[in-house]
């Protein structure tokens, strides 16, 4: 699902930074109010927590791989915003350090695989946890449902910008200059593998993850919550 | 806010990321120029070639040069988290610095 340089257009790449920057500085002017000292380390452990998971390269359907994303679980336990800001740090060091996802498209990266995961998983999250107490199901069914449907949200853009390429970018002739395949093949060939087993893998991490911490450490996942209470 | 255990969670991941490494394939639409010539498109979009030079990684594919494919997945992986929270601290505490009159406010 990252991007590599030379899959999209140049107008296509400022056209994707162009949709995530608002989110970027709204982020920065969240973060300027709720983030303090005993927050920052939450921000850096789950930053990391979805740098580390995403190294699980999982086999999909129809040969390819995929990866689960933790964009939801960040939101469930950060908040929405600083989920952003968290995968945007990592989808950067993806970037520049390791090569994954191109530099030109950090923006669409962003926008997909943090901003739009981020806010699907939340509010599907918050919709199905409602006013229930941090030690309930609703919160693992929540957390899962809602990072299935985020990851397959991301895969949907991710195909979307891939796919329109060849239909917008190509020589006289026809033949694309940028990613080669179209609407057709992209959107089935994604959705494909994220409907089926990379969406349940990312279910199943982000579930498991939030019992655990319901066990381990209610406080810290009913921060965000008590907060927006507050 | 005990994050010890979370701290171990996270080391215990990378080290067990070769496991990532055991899935054949490339991810749909990451293809280098060399996979895409061999995928038999009979072509290499222009656009996709030259853009596709734009940067080069320090350690790209999450390798490091003279290791193993497997260990250089693992360096790559603890390089790449202790970055990403060191990062993460320095952009955080960036933000959420906060001027003396609020801090008085707040608290």
């Amino acid at each position: 699902m990252h991007i590599p340089d030379g899959y999209l257009s140049p107008q296509t790449a400022v056209t994707m930074y162009a949709a995530a920057a608002p989110f970027w500085y709204l982020a920065a002017r969240k973060a300027k109010v709720v983030l303090t000292a005993r927050t920052v380390p939450l921000l850096s452990i789950f930053a990391a927590f979805a740098f580390a998971i995403q190294m699980f390269n999982i086999p999909l359907p129809g040969g390819t791989t995929g990866h689960a994303i933790g964009a939801t679980l960040m939101a469930v336990v950060l908040g929405p915003w600083l989920a952003i800001i968290g995968m945007s740090i990592t989808l950067v060091i993806q970037a520049l350090i390791f090569g994954d996802g191109g530099i030109t498209a950090i923006g669409a990266n962003v926008f997909n695989i943090a901003v739009v995961p981020a806010f699907v998983g939340y509010f599907t999250f918050r919709l199905i946890s409602g006013s229930s107490s941090t030690d309930s199901r609703r919160w693992v069914i929540g957390g899962a449902v809602g990072s299935y449907l985020s990851i397959n949200a991301g895969a949907l853009l991710t195909a979307f910008e891939l796919g329109l390429q060849p239909l917008l970018f190509h020589q006289v002739d026809g033949t694309p200059l940028y990613a080669p395949y179209g609407l057709a093949q992209a959107i089935p060939v994604m959705m494909l593998g994220h409907l089926t087993v990379a969406g349940f893998v990312e279910a199943l991490v982000t579930g498991m993850v939030i019992a655990y911490l319901q066990r381990a450490n209610q406080q810290l996942l009913a921060l965000h919550h008590k907060r927006q209470e507050a | 806010m005990r994050l010890k255990y979370l701290w171990i969670l996270l080391i215990s991941l990378v080290i067990l990321s070769p496991i990532g490494l055991l899935a054949q394939g490339t991810a749909w639409g990451e293809w280098s120029v060399e996979e895409l010539e061999e995928k038999g498109l009979g072509f290499v979009p222009q656009g996709l070639q030259q853009l596709s030079a734009l940067w080069e990684a320090p350690f790209a594919d999450y390798q490091f040069p003279g290791l193993s494919e497997s260990f250089g997945y693992v360096i790559s992986g603890l390089f790449g988290v202790s970055l990403v929270v060191g990062s993460a601290w320095v952009v955080g505490l960036w933000l959420s610095r906060k001027e003396a009159s609020e801090k008085k406010k707040g608290c």
